[in-house]
């Protein structure tokens, strides 16, 4: 099937791309195939018929947030290269991770092919917009409102971190 | 009549469409470029460009015997059409360096990053509509190349990739002016595509009524201003432009339309008493008309997209949608519903439209001073974004009630 033919180009663009990031030298390089990467994985969502969710991947994550990757490391002439060695407990917590990643593939591969059933029974629920948006706001709605408050919060942080008070009278 | 088109295998016809864009686009593009210099002079009252005209023999034999056509050859002269050519030819036979300190890949990449957004937009903006039979109805069909769902979406979306050229060709060109440029340039896209999504989302609250299908699609934006008008009542709402009874988000997406389209009085990423050139300050001959094209290109697709939300699309006026004007002119000529005739009629008043718009961005560029830099951010940021959230607020709770 030609479908699977792209799945498999897409999987390993984004892949490729993926440990681009991790692996280049340089900064600018290195955002530039986090953006390769998920235009890749928006590639993903079409196959999938998620047209919404690709848009917005291209929208939002590659017009936007590595855009402004790259505009901080422009801004603060962040240079790739030399970096501290890892400490142990990086190594740990790398093992880790890397071993929970072995669990979840295998997981996959052991029993995923057996519950999903028939594909093409499976009405996709992101396929169009009117079931994506009711999805989001009935179902989903404790996660996405969780989400937003983590970005607040997020958002907060950086406004306290970065901007400096000179007593009281700023804050308020 | 078309169907030997449709015969063809779907690979062969996508090239077919990716090659009329270009063919479309990039002549329509260069012409603005002239279009500029004439609009420029004539505001500041002097004629501009009307010298020069093509030789005879050599390769532009044909221009040059165009051009000693009585009346219309001096016309065109005038006009500045072998200026065009001429100009057109520079940028194309024009020894390209590549200054040797600049990043090349990069260098190389980013007049090619300007060009791909800007062309693929083109494929899902509806320019046209004709009737169609579709299961024994007459339906209004939309002319598009990819008539999907998520139209805007889709345009937003690959759009919002055109900052990485700035960006580019900024870093790569290892300049401080263009560096400082391509800074500037993309905190100013980034800043400015948050208004601008934000004061379309009235246009489709309106669109997608509760329990109806959703749709973000450009045609349905149009079909929603294709009433008649029946006197004074909702009906003949529905009629409307959208800048009618959606003013305040026309306005700030034009103005947001100006800064994503680097236009000034927002040429924050050019600014040449500032930056020499800014982000293109180490670029020339092809490299340089690939992102001046693309600016074009952009401001075609802005207007082409403001047209389709706020000004009618392809009706000729409020309350006299392209069917009424096809059935009036059916009085006079007969083949007048026919697809091909109606499909040029809607072509013509929208591409007429567009290219009032493209004036009118000539002539802002040409009266306004442009901004400093720390007013456009305060205009994006505390002006802009805030009245487009009201404006929302302002349209979700009138709705709700209307609909109530």
């Amino acid at each position: 099937m030609s479908s699977d033919i792209f799945f498999y180009l897409f999987a390993a663009f984004t892949t490729g791309t993926a440990l681009a990031v991790v692996l280049t030298k340089n900064t600018v390089a290195s955002a530039l195939s986090l953006l390769l990467c998920l235009v890749g994985v928006a590639g993903v969502f079409i196959l999938l018929d998620a047209f919404l969710l690709a848009a917005l991947m291209v929208f939002v994550y590659a017009g936007a947030v590595v855009a402004l990757f790259l505009f901080i490391i422009m801004l603060l002439d962040a240079q790739g290269g030399d970096r501290k060695p890892f400490k142990k407990t990086a190594y740990v917590s790398g093992g880790i991770a890397f071993a929970l990643l072995v669990v979840g593939v295998l997981s996959f591969w052991k029993s995923g092919q057996q519950t999903t059933g028939e594909l093409g029974s499976i009405v996709p629920v992101g396929s169009t917009l009117k079931n994506y948006g009711e999805q989001l706001f009935t179902t989903y709605l404790l996660p996405v409102q969780i989400v937003g408050f983590l970005l607040l919060i997020a958002m907060l942080g950086v406004i306290v971190l970065s901007k400096k008070f000179e007593g009281l009278e700023d804050i308020k | 009549m078309f169907d030997f088109y449709f015969h063809l295998p779907l690979i062969v016809r996508l090239v077919l469409q990716a090659i009329a864009v270009i063919l479309f686009m990039f002549p329509v593009a260069a012409a603005c470029s002239m279009a500029e210099r004439k609009v420029c002079a004539w505001i500041q009252n002097r004629p501009g460009p009307n010298r020069t005209i093509a030789p005879i023999g050599g390769l532009l034999t044909p221009l040059g015997i165009v051009g000693r056509i009585p009346f219309l050859g001096p016309f065109l002269q005038q006009m500045g059409i072998f200026q065009l050519a001429a100009d057109g030819g520079k940028f194309t036979f024009k020894e390209d360096p590549v200054p040797a300190h600049v990043n090349k890949f990069y260098f190389i990449l980013a007049p090619i990053v300007a060009m791909i957004p800007a062309l693929t937009t083109v494929a899902v903006v509806p320019v046209g509509a004709y009737y169609a039979v579709v299961n024994g109805q007459t339906i209004l069909q939309p002319i598009v190349l990819a008539n999907v769902d998520i139209g805007l979406l889709a345009v937003f979306a690959v759009s919002s990739l055109g900052v990485y050229a700035v960006i580019l060709a900024g870093w790569a060109s290892n300049s401080k002016y263009a560096f400082l440029g391509g800074v500037r340039a993309s905190a100013q896209l980034v800043s400015y595509e948050l208004a601008m999504t934000l004061s379309v989302l009235p246009s489709f609250l309106w669109m997608n009524k509760p329990g109806g299908q959703g749709t973000l699609s450009l045609f349905d934006a149009v079909q929603m201003q294709n009433g008649v008008w029946h006197g004074f009542s909702m009906a003949s709402l529905h009629g409307m432009w959208g800048v009618f009874y959606m003013p305040i988000s026309a306005f700030i997406f034009l103005v947001a339309l100006f800064a994503e389209t680097n236009r000034a009085p927002f040429d924050m990423a050019e600014a040449e008493s500032e930056l020499v050139a800014g982000f293109h300050t180490e670029y020339g001959a092809f490299k340089w008309s690939l992102f001046f094209l693309a600016e074009y290109c952009h401001m075609i697709i802005g207007s082409a997209v403001c047209i389709l939300l706020f000004f009618g699309g392809w009706n000729i006026l409020p309350w006299i949608p392209l069917t009424t004007l096809i059935d009036w002119l059916s009085h006079f000529i007969p083949f007048a519903a026919h697809p091909l005739f109606m499909g040029l009629v809607g072509i013509g008043i929208f591409v007429g439209k567009v290219f009032s718009f493209i004036f009118f961005f000539m002539w802002v560029r040409w009266t306004l001073p442009r901004f400093r830099y720390d007013q456009v951010m305060h205009l994006g940021w505390k002006k802009l974004l805030p009245l487009s959230i009201a404006n929302l607020i302002f349209y979700t709770l009138g709705i709700a009630l209307l609909q109530k």
